[in-house]
């Protein structure tokens, strides 16, 4: 099949193009390659109610990004979430008793991390778990304590 | 009767037709250049209608999303919502019907047309499997055109954002990518609809190739067979996007 | 070429009929298109089969080239029994038969060159400029050299039916099947045709099967002639011979009458498949 040299090269054009394309919309319009650095370590904490937060969703110190949610599982016996982060290694002195929350971004936003960093000596290593955590805040739970301004210690 | 069992009995046929198109795959060097040619020719032929589309679409759903947004004072959210409706229905939906139209139409056509022309005849008779020799690049060509020109819908609809939303209602183009970045899902969106692409090139040209090589070997039969192409590969791209959406998510 | 097969030499005695045709039915649903028909195709020979449209002229090239199993009866080519050989065989099979369709019936898609050459690709592992020699001295031979970048398209009728006459004669067959091949050309494309088809029979050996309405022009050609009119031979012998037939079946053809014993009026469900011829 010796077909012209044209028709090869324009096949080639709009291979090469829709490749491109296909690149560009993966590193540019997804969260594709937004990953926090290639050097990481794992924290841990527990919350009561993670709320809709999702895997991938980001980790931040004072609105900055430093790591990500790398999943989130139920511990079997005492029903808490569990949720293991990955932290970017340049954020390494990072004290270990920081506290953890889970906060939204704006009010229809999207679920993320937030870490409010403590004053301990002692930094965190991968592995850790963080203690101080506060859970997500659900609607229905902050309407029915107005509404019948009954405390419940689910939250800490 | 007859009227139940057509129709199912043409699927189990379009079926068989789709496995002895498979078996027929060598991945030899003429082959390869037969796909790339039809790749040309179904692809890129289609390229400039996709694009100038994806463009405006981009722009009027930024009008929409704005118009609506602004409401709740949150137009800084369009790129997030242009980008999901893109990503993972409007992309791979209108490109597939577009490429149904451009595309679907002329193989259905030129196969036909090589029927009532005897050319599929002449083929058996030099021993020559006609599915071999002139369908399956044809399918093939459609299944890696459809998620390309998709990929391309996309991005000039994204750019048509761009445009319409940064250009001309000013919105702050740091916000618009931060959103994109942070609210469009790789794995989900991106790769959802890429998936969904895939499956609707190959539905598509599977229908292309079968209705023109079952078409009437006259001009009315074909003629027929072409509209019955876009017809039924609309239809079934739409029903199978209901079905693959509800899978996905 | 190569291409002559290893069942030839079995079959080297010269007397022997190439084609043998023994009581040959076919029907489509109830329709019985070719009732027991029976002829000896001699080596060498150019054939016509001819008849009034509907007659089962085209079917009969169809059930030599395999492409359509007989109900009853039997076709032997080469001493080969076609209607029961598999799908492979009959491949195989195919590569010794030129077929010029109706119309040349060219790829649309392809070159000239690429038309002439994909028989040879398909059939054969020639290198590049074996398969170029090859094309070019076949398009000369039909007096088209210089047109093999071409597209069909850009081809009067009568060179797209020669090009097409080259690609079916490009692996040296042993049969040409022609389903009307002067169809729809000027005079002196007929008559090249005609003198092409005359001139390939007598220097490659072939046998040619020829479907045709034109009578003069068959009578310029063939050496035998079979009329075929209500699926039976309705006649058969040398043009010369059939020109001066009292028969008036054969009459009635050769001279174009109305009257005579193939019937004017439409006659369902007797011509119902007139269509297919």
């Amino acid at each position: 099949m010796r077909a012209n040299y044209k028709v090869e090269f324009a096949s080639g054009v709009f291979l090469l193009l829709g490749i491109a394309a296909l690149v560009w919309l993966a590193t540019r319009a997804t969260d594709y390659g937004q990953e926090i650095g290639k050097e990481t370590y794992n924290i841990s904490a527990r919350f009561i109610n993670v709320g809709d937060l999702r895997d991938r969703a980001p980790v931040k110190i004072g609105g900055v990004t430093v790591g990500m949610v790398e999943s989130i599982t139920l511990d079997p016996v005492t029903f808490e979430a569990v949720v293991h982060m990955s932290v970017a290694s340049r954020f390494d002195e990072i004290p270990s008793d920081t506290g953890a929350s889970v906060l939204t971004s704006g009010v229809l936003g999207d679920r993320y991390i937030g870490l409010e960093p403590g004053g301990a000596p002692d930094m965190l290593v991968d592995g850790d778990e963080l203690f101080i955590t506060q859970s997500a805040l659900v609607l229905e739970q902050i309407i029915g304590k107005y509404l019948f301004n009954t405390g419940s210690d689910k939250e800490e | 009767m007859e009227r139940f069992t057509g129709p199912i009995s043409q699927a189990g046929q379009c079926v068989l037709f789709l496995f002895r198109m498979l078996a027929g795959v060598r991945f030899s060097g003429s082959q390869v250049l037969t796909v790339l040619q039809q790749t040309y020719l179904i692809g890129a032929r289609s390229l400039v209608i996709i694009m100038i589309c994806g463009f405006f679409v981009g722009m009027v759903l930024s009008l929409q999303a704005i118009n609506a947004l602004e409401q709740f004072g949150a137009s800084d959210q369009v790129s997030l919502l242009v980008g999901k409706s893109l990503f993972r229905e409007l992309g791979p939906v209108l490109t597939a019907l577009l490429f149904a139209g451009r595309a679907g139409t002329s193989i259905t056509a030129e196969i036909g047309l090589m029927k009532a022309t005897n050319q599929i005849e002449a083929m058996e008779l030099m021993a020559i499997d006609p599915i071999q020799r002139i369908a399956l690049p044809r399918f093939a060509a459609g299944v890696i055109s459809v998620p390309l020109l998709t990929a391309l819908f996309n991005a000039l609809a994204i750019l048509g954002s761009v445009v319409f939303s940064i250009g001309v209602m000013d919105l702050d183009a740091g916000i618009f990518w931060s959103k994109l970045q942070t609210g469009i899902y790789f794995e989900q969106d991106f790769l959802g609809g890429l998936w969904k692409s895939v499956v609707f090139g190959g539905t598509i040209s599977l229908i292309a190739v079968y209705f023109g090589y079952s078409a009437k070997p006259t001009g009315s039969g074909v003629g027929t067979a072409t509209t019955n192409t876009v017809v039924l590969s609309s239809v079934l791209v739409l029903i199978f996007d209901f079905i693959m959406t509800s899978f996905l998510t | 070429m190569a291409m002559m097969n290893d069942s030839m030499t079995d079959n080297l005695d010269s007397e022997a009929p190439i084609i043998r045709i023994r009581d040959l039915v076919f029907r489509r649903g109830r329709k019985t298109i070719l009732d027991g028909i029976s002829m000896d195709i001699h080596r060498g020979s150019i054939v016509a089969f001819m008849g009034p449209s509907g007659a089962g002229k085209t079917t009969i090239l169809r059930l030599i080239s395999g492409q359509l199993r007989p109900d009853e009866g039997s076709v032997e080519v080469n001493g080969q029994l076609i209607s029961s050989m598999s799908d492979r065989e009959l491949q195989h099979f195919r590569r010794n038969i030129g077929v010029l369709l109706q119309d040349g019936a060219l790829f649309t898609d392809l070159t000239v060159f690429e038309n002439i050459a994909t028989p040879v690709r398909e059939h054969t592992d020639l290198p590049e400029p074996l398969i170029r020699r090859l094309v070019m001295s076949k398009l000369s031979a039909v007096g088209l050299g210089g047109i093999e970048e071409r597209m069909p398209h850009e081809l009067s009728g009568g060179m797209a039916r020669r090009v097409a006459f080259a690609r079916a004669v490009v692996l040296d067959p042993d049969i040409m099947l022609y389903d009307e091949p002067m169809t729809g050309l000027d005079p002196i494309a007929v008559s090249t045709i005609r003198t092409l088809m005359r001139e390939t029979n007598k220097a490659l050996g072939l046998t040619s099967l020829i479907v045709t309405h034109n009578v003069t022009q068959m009578q310029l050609l063939v050496d035998y002639c079979y009329i075929i009119a209500s699926a039976k031979v309705a006649g058969e012998g040398r043009p010369a011979d059939l020109n001066v037939s009292t028969d008036p079946g054969v009459d009635q053809f050769m001279n174009g009458k109305v009257e005579g014993p193939i019937p004017f009026h439409y006659q369902p469900p007797t011509s119902r498949w007139g269509l297919l011829d």
